[in-house]
């Protein structure tokens, strides 16, 4: 008989070949017609305008950073987990420490504004913000003081 | 049970092999009850009357549907990574098939009986992530890169307080073995994890002891706070609304999946559903005392009928299991959609430190008592 972590492999092995399995048959049955427009990528139904394969958000990178620090420290908890009990106060001062260490860097992170979207804020028109600002709508020559630029962040 | 697979097969790998297939085969079965569940429950939250006509109230629609996306033409874009767009689906749909092998159904069933079964289980679960990023990069579209980078960021993002929910779990148990964590929930509902564990001292398959008395009441608010973040995380890994942003149709289509069609998109819906399933059941196993029945006992022990308490097992595992996903679909068609940053708020500043601090308490509760 095959040791349990064999049979982890039999089940990832079973995973592809139903995948594959299930797509050869519907190789099979499923029509082939190919054209030009079919192939296009798909954009709304206009033609594609770019690439795609272009910078993408920066914040998606750090998310991904510290996801892989936390994780990683996780992982090191789970051993823990299952003996702290077992080993007393020590122990668990030990492991406390460690999770207030990842919590003080959750701290950190948010301090630092790494957990933050970049969100619009439109400026909504209103009447008071342009008596405020009349010098926005005074004729030319006048130099404004106040530069009130929306923020676009 | 395996050792009667043994027997009645007679060849040792071929044995194994219809050992892991069991899943698979549940897994199908689900699956149509799933969409049909889907479909019905989804018109019948808006007052209509869903697919009527295929069958009687509709019953055979998701075989009409497998069946469609099976004949369906497979169109690869002409500028996609090929290789990459196929493999994809693979790696999707294996990464929640390989979760299912520690899995337990019953008393008698788990797929591999790892004794890091919830290590594995929480490796495996982010596996889909790279098939997800593999799929929405090798489209070479701009609605699948942004649903897949939107998508990843989220499902990593929720694998923290998601895994911490689950080690504050091991941390009363001692143990990662799914098994353990069930046999420690034995007894009857007031056992279980949701209402603060066990209540007398309980003996695991090991030899270990988990020393317990009526005291472990206070963990019971504790608990069900682990419980709404791991099943919120969970929501969210799933990419189910009111965390769907990936897929938000209104403003990226399909999200990483808008260019798979045929047979392609539906690994990618069977793996969803399977995976709706896994966290579902996890939450069962780690929260509901998994196969056992409410009440601790079972017609098939009472009896001494080994079968019955097999399939009681599998019937308690898929009931609890479905009632999380049909509150996966309640959820649907109850809550709007969240933003990109309410999203990352929730999860990095209120989930994570109220799942440390969690995990802070119930350990020292643990230790001093």
């Amino acid at each position: 008989m095959l040791t349990e972590f064999g049979k982890v492999l039999i089940f990832f092995l079973l995973g592809g070949v139903f995948v594959g399995v299930t797509l050869a048959v519907s190789r099979l049955v499923s029509p082939r017609r190919p054209s030009k427009e079919k192939m296009m990528t798909y954009e709304c139904g206009e033609d594609p305008i770019g690439e795609p394969w272009v910078k993408f958000n920066i914040r998606f990178y750090v998310i991904a950073l510290i996801f892989l620090l936390f994780d990683v420290e996780l992982a090191f908890l789970f051993p823990w987990a299952t003996v702290y009990a077992d080993l007393g106060m020590f122990a668990y001062v030990a492991g406390a420490l460690f999770i207030l260490v990842l919590f003080l860097a959750d701290c950190y992170l948010w301090a630092k504004g790494d957990l933050e979207w970049i969100r619009p804020e439109p400026e909504i028109p209103k009447l008071a913000n342009l008596i405020e600002h009349s010098e926005l709508i005074t004729p030319p020559g006048s130099s404004p003081e106040k530069e009130h630029a929306p923020v676009a962040s | 049970m395996e050792q009667f697979i043994h027997d009645l097969i007679g060849n040792d790998l071929l044995a194994t092999i219809v050992w892991c297939v069991l899943p698979l085969v549940f897994i199908l079965g689900y699956a149509i009850v799933a969409i049909l569940a889907e479909m019905k429950s989804a018109s019948w939250f808006q007052d209509r009357l869903g697919p009527m006509r295929t069958g009687p109230w509709g019953i055979f629609q998701p075989f009409a549907d497998v069946l469609k996306l099976l004949m369906k033409e497979d169109i690869v874009p002409a500028r996609a990574d090929k290789i990459l767009f196929n493999l994809a689906p693979v790696i999707v749909f294996v990464g929640a098939y390989a979760a299912f092998a520690v899995l337990p159904f019953a008393s008698e069933y788990v797929g591999a009986d790892l004794n890091l079964g919830l290590f594995y289980l929480i490796a495996v679960s982010s596996f889909g992530v790279l098939g997800i990023i593999m799929g929405g990069w090798a489209s070479n579209n701009k609605y699948s890169l942004l649903g897949a980078m939107r998508s990843a960021a989220q499902i990593v993002s929720y694998e923290v307080p998601s895994a911490t929910a689950l080690l504050i779990v091991a941390m009363m148990v001692g143990s990662l073995n799914l098994q353990d964590i069930i046999t420690a929930q034995s007894g009857g509902f007031w056992n279980w994890f949701i209402l603060g564990g066990p209540k007398s001292d309980v003996v695991l398959a090991s030899g270990a002891v988990i020393h317990a008395d009526i005291g472990n009441f206070v963990f019971l608010p504790l608990l069900l706070a682990t419980f709404v973040i791991y099943y919120l995380s969970a929501l969210a890994e799933t990419n189910r609304t009111p965390f769907d942003i990936p897929e938000g149709e209104s403003e990226l289509v399909g999200g990483y999946h808008t260019e798979y069609s045929g047979m392609k998109f539906g690994m990618f819906f069977m793996a969803e559903y399977a995976n709706m399933f896994l966290v579902s059941a996890v939450a069962a196993v780690v929260f509901f005392g998994g196969w056992q029945s409410p009440w601790g006992i079972t017609l098939g022990e009472a009896l001494d009928i080994p079968v019955l308490t097999l399939l009681e097992g599998v019937f308690w595992t898929a009931a609890k299991g479905f009632f999380f996903v049909f509150v996966m679909m309640w959820l649907r068609w109850t809550l709007p959609r969240l933003r990109v940053d309410q999203l990352m708020y929730m999860c990095w500043k209120v989930l994570i430190p109220a799942s440390f601090a969690l995990a802070l308490v119930v350990g020292f509760i643990v230790v001093i008592r």
